[in-house]
């Protein structure tokens, strides 16, 4: 919900809770169609290839201006103000309709890098 | 490096590779703290609603099943341009362990936050960290001037004698983050013994 909107009805707050419920956003759908996406997956937006089949939603715009810069999908669900599950399953359109990229954390898939955890430390030593 | 990636379409982004830690320990024992004094961003929340049932495809039913919410802390520290570490704070209550198998799934490792005051409540973490094969060290967060031997916090935990133990002072961005070096290097260590 747009700030402003909040700031002109101060019945609603954090308190109250969200006035539409989150999974109205997606159309009651609680799972992104055949894929997962990591929590530290990347996603970014990818120059309009619309194929000009899906409707969008405010939200799935929303997404789109977020992430020209590459942009964590936990960011992402901190920065609009959605549960992660919401955005996945928004995230799912928007790759379906070839409107963003998404590239998963290497790790889910084989162990870290020596080279890697290497980096890590002299990063963290440098703090 | 051989971590870096470049965006498929060519056109020049880079794409930084994220690393998780989690932070876990009992109800109070620092997890949020710890999170905040190391993370260079103010430590974001969100929130994880969650339908009582498995993730499913189908939408049949899902009115009825009701919703919990779950707040997830979590900070980040830009190792470099190609490199950045996520911290999550594992939510506490036990129900909410399946959202703990996500948060495990290809992270680095994990760090277990113990309190002397209440040493048991570090216990589910543990059990759960050596059941799945994720390295986890223990830090013990400490309160106040009563300190335990780390050999005795070791017994009382029954860790196996690799596993490190360090003291540390929450609070303290420095101090978070020799515990977070310590980690790293504990798994740095695994990964060449078993190469």
């Amino acid at each position: 919900m747009p700030p402003e909107f909040r700031a002109r009805h101060n019945w609603l707050d954090n308190e109250a809770g969200p006035l539409i419920r989150p999974y109205a956003l997606t159309q009651g759908r609680v799972a992104p169609q055949g894929c997962e996406f990591d929590m530290v997956a990347f996603v970014v937006a990818t120059p309009a290839r619309r194929d000009g089949g899906m409707p969008l939603q405010p939200e799935h715009h929303a997404i789109i201006e977020a992430t020209w810069e590459p942009t964590a999908v936990v960011e992402l669900a901190a920065k609009l103000d959605l549960a992660v599950d919401v955005v996945r399953v928004l995230l799912g359109d928007l790759r379906r309709a070839g409107l963003i990229a998404l590239y998963e954390p290497p790790a889910a898939y084989m162990p870290h890098n020596i080279d890697v955890l290497k980096a890590v430390v002299n990063g963290l030593r440098a703090l | 490096m051989a971590s870096v990636r470049s965006d498929q379409d060519g056109n020049q982004k880079r794409i930084p590779i994220a690393l998780k830690i989690l932070v876990a320990g009992g109800f109070g024992a620092g997890k949020t703290t710890m999170v905040s004094s190391v993370s260079e961003i103010k430590p974001l929340q969100t929130e994880e609603r969650l339908t009582g049932a498995n993730h499913t495809d189908s939408t049949e039913g899902v009115e009825a099943k009701t919703t919990t919410t779950v707040t997830m802390d979590f900070g980040r520290i830009t190792i470099s341009e190609d490199l950045q570490l996520y911290l999550f704070g594992t939510p506490g209550q036990d129900r909410f362990w399946f959202l703990w198998d996500e948060l495990a799934h290809g992270a680095l490792g994990a760090v277990v936050l113990a309190d002397t005051r209440r040493l048991a409540d570090c216990f589910p973490s543990i059990d759960y960290f050596e059941q799945r094969g994720t390295p986890f060290i223990v830090a013990v967060n400490c309160f106040d001037d009563r300190r335990f031997g780390i050999d005795a916090i070791s017994r009382a935990l029954d860790l196996s004698p690799e596993v490190p133990i360090v003291e540390f002072d929450a609070r303290m961005a420095l101090a978070a983050r020799d515990v977070l070096i310590e980690l790293v290097e504990y798994v740095a260590r695994r990964q060449m013994a078993t190469a």
